[in-house]
């Protein structure tokens, strides 16, 4: 007997229903029908916490930060690095001096390809990525490939979309550097990152974790992953686009030369030559996305008051209810490309259903004002080895419910109708 | 929001279902390789042009439905056409796709046939991408063709 999953039995940590109401966006309505918002994977939408927490600074307080003795300024520069020392403690860095805000997580992974390879890597050094990265995650690599000539090398999947790491201790040979994603955005696939940064450190390579999926969605600890450097962005975790977050351990981010030159990053400019600032302005040169810094901050403030293992222990239970839903529903007119398992997954889900091209899914669904991504989510590599051009991918976050799953599988069943 | 009816006329997913002129040209034919670097579609036009005229047209490729019947639609009209016709009628489907500049010259005359059932894809603002991407393709091969 087919059971249909109800929102009881899958042991929802706290009512997603009234967490949307937190979301203004969320209220929308179009052609009478509400919104089911399924991309936050790509981006997530925003609380009213943080959109009012900017609108207010913009109103009240805004102001140029660290350079300006008048007392608005002081009181914008409190709040600025008030939202660092959030950030810092939010993922349990050593200290705010850890955090770097970047314009996103691509420019933070750039940053550290930047500075610390051009500085540390030469020619035949090797760089390990695996085969589930983001372009943010491998172009950088190869421009310094380019550049230098570095050697990459790839850690496989294996058939249920985890990584192989059976040789691992052995793509680790000589390894310089490992990089990776703490979650596939395509796969939903959760990493080992305790695990896989101990590998690298027993190698004699820095760990590097691009964070920008994890983050948003479970609780995070810098220091008992054991990484060197992690990376994610706001805009995926309720805070504004045009802020992201680079951490890195305050010994090699000191070392590091700097990544772009400008105002604020210097303590000292001579017509011969200038000299850095401390950390972290150090990296952060010109004027930053003050408004957005602040607006992560609140953000920040926001998930911690839900608190991140709700979040997490959310996501799980929704990740059991959309996998029962869909393959108790469709069967086998769908493919879901990822882990079954929703312990070892995020609540990101890329599929192919009834053969239909994902640009013509994600414009039926649209109809039924489903929001969901369509393409190849910036990982090319991966669906070259997955067999995919292309898929329709949907993505769940805290404020997605179960009857967004089930308006979900509704609207795909109309996409049949037409096809 | 437009009606979803505007988009897949039946015409369009008919070419889809069964597209027209699948395959591939050997050599003298040349070909020309198109991407939507969005959404990873790709698509190959092969072209055999002699004395000036089109002789026989193919299309492979993986795309979606949009992308698909509208590169079918378009290798059924412009076979046996000159190449002076074919760029012309490049001109009048782009120029319905909205895409055509005011310096440009269009001739409204010529009549796109079965082709006019994509001019719902306009309301759809991101789909114009797909039903452009065979049709930039040819003009490509069609320079290919020149060399």
């Amino acid at each position: 007997m087919v059971t249909t999953p109800t929102e009881a039995s899958h042991k929802m940590s706290f009512d997603s229903a009234v967490i949307r109401r937190d979301f203004p966006l969320l209220a929308k309505q179009i052609d009478g029908k509400p919104l089911v918002y399924l991309d936050s994977a790509n981006t997530s939408q925003k609380p009213s916490m943080v959109i009012d927490a900017m609108a207010n600074f913009m109103r009240e307080s805004y102001a140029p930060i660290n350079r300006s003795a008048y007392t608005l300024a002081a009181n914008a520069t409190e709040q600025y690095e008030g939202a660092r020392s959030a950030v810092a403690k939010f993922i349990n860095a050593n200290s705010s001096l850890e955090i770097v805000f970047t314009k996103n997580a691509t420019e933070a992974l750039n940053l550290i390809v930047h500075s610390w390879g051009r500085a540390n890597l030469k020619t035949g050094d090797v760089v390990l990525l695996t085969h589930m990265e983001h372009h943010a995650n491998i172009v950088p690599w190869q421009m310094l490939q380019q550049e230098l000539g570095i050697e990459l090398r790839w850690v496989p999947l294996t058939s249920d979309f985890q990584l192989d790491l059976t040789s691992l201790t052995s793509l680790l040979s000589g390894v310089k550097v490992f990089s990776f994603t703490s979650m596939s955005n395509v796969l939903g696939t959760i990493n080992p990152v305790e695990k896989l940064c101990a590998a690298a450190h027993a190698a004699g390579a820095i760990a590097i974790v691009d964070a920008c999926q994890s983050v948003p969605h479970s609780p995070t600890d810098v220091q008992s992953w054991g990484a060197d450097f992690a990376t994610f962005s706001g805009h995926k975790m309720c805070g504004p686009s045009g802020v992201g977050v680079l951490w890195g351990r305050e010994a090699l981010l000191e070392a590091m030369p700097p990544f772009l030159g400008g105002g604020n990053m210097i303590t000292d400019v001579r017509l011969d030559g200038f000299t850095c600032a401390e950390l972290p302005a150090k990296f952060e040169a010109g004027t930053p996305p003050i408004a957005e810094v602040v607006g992560l901050g609140a953000a920040v403030e926001y998930l911690t008051k839900i608190g991140m293992a709700n979040v997490r222990q959310h996501e799980i239970a929704m990740s059991s209810y959309v996998l029962d839903l869909l393959t108790n529903r469709f069967g086998d007119d769908i493919t879901i490309h990822g882990p079954r398992n929703p312990e070892l997954r995020g609540a990101t889900f890329s599929f192919a259903f009834r053969g239909i091209h994902p640009h013509d899914i994600s414009q039926i669904l649209d109809q039924s004002n489903v929001c969901v991504r369509a393409g190849h989510h910036c990982a090319k590599p991966l669906m070259k080895i997955i067999g995919a051009n292309a898929t329709t991918r949907a993505s769940f976050y805290l404020y997605n419910t179960t009857a967004d799953a089930d308006t979900l599988a509704d609207a795909l069943d109309s996409a049949s109708d037409i096809f | 929001m437009p009606g979803i009816d505007d988009l897949y006329r039946e015409i369009i997913l008919d070419h889809y279902r069964t597209p027209r002129n699948r395959g591939e040209l050997p050599p003298p034919a040349v070909y020309s390789e198109g991407n939507n670097p969005l959404c990873g579609d790709d698509i190959r036009i092969y072209l055999d042009v002699a004395d000036g005229i089109v002789r026989d047209v193919k299309f492979s490729g993986q795309g979606c439905s949009i992308s698909q019947s509208s590169t079918s639609m378009m290798t059924v009209a412009v076979k046996g056409k000159t190449v002076e016709q074919v760029q012309a009628f490049v001109r009048r489907f782009k120029h319905m796709m909205t895409l055509t500049s005011e310096s440009e010259t269009v001739d409204e005359s010529i009549n796109l046939g079965d082709i006019e059932a994509l001019q719902g894809v306009v309301k759809f603002p991101v789909r114009i991408k797909c039903a452009t991407l065979g049709w930039n393709t040819l003009l490509e091969a069609l320079t290919e063709s020149t060399k």
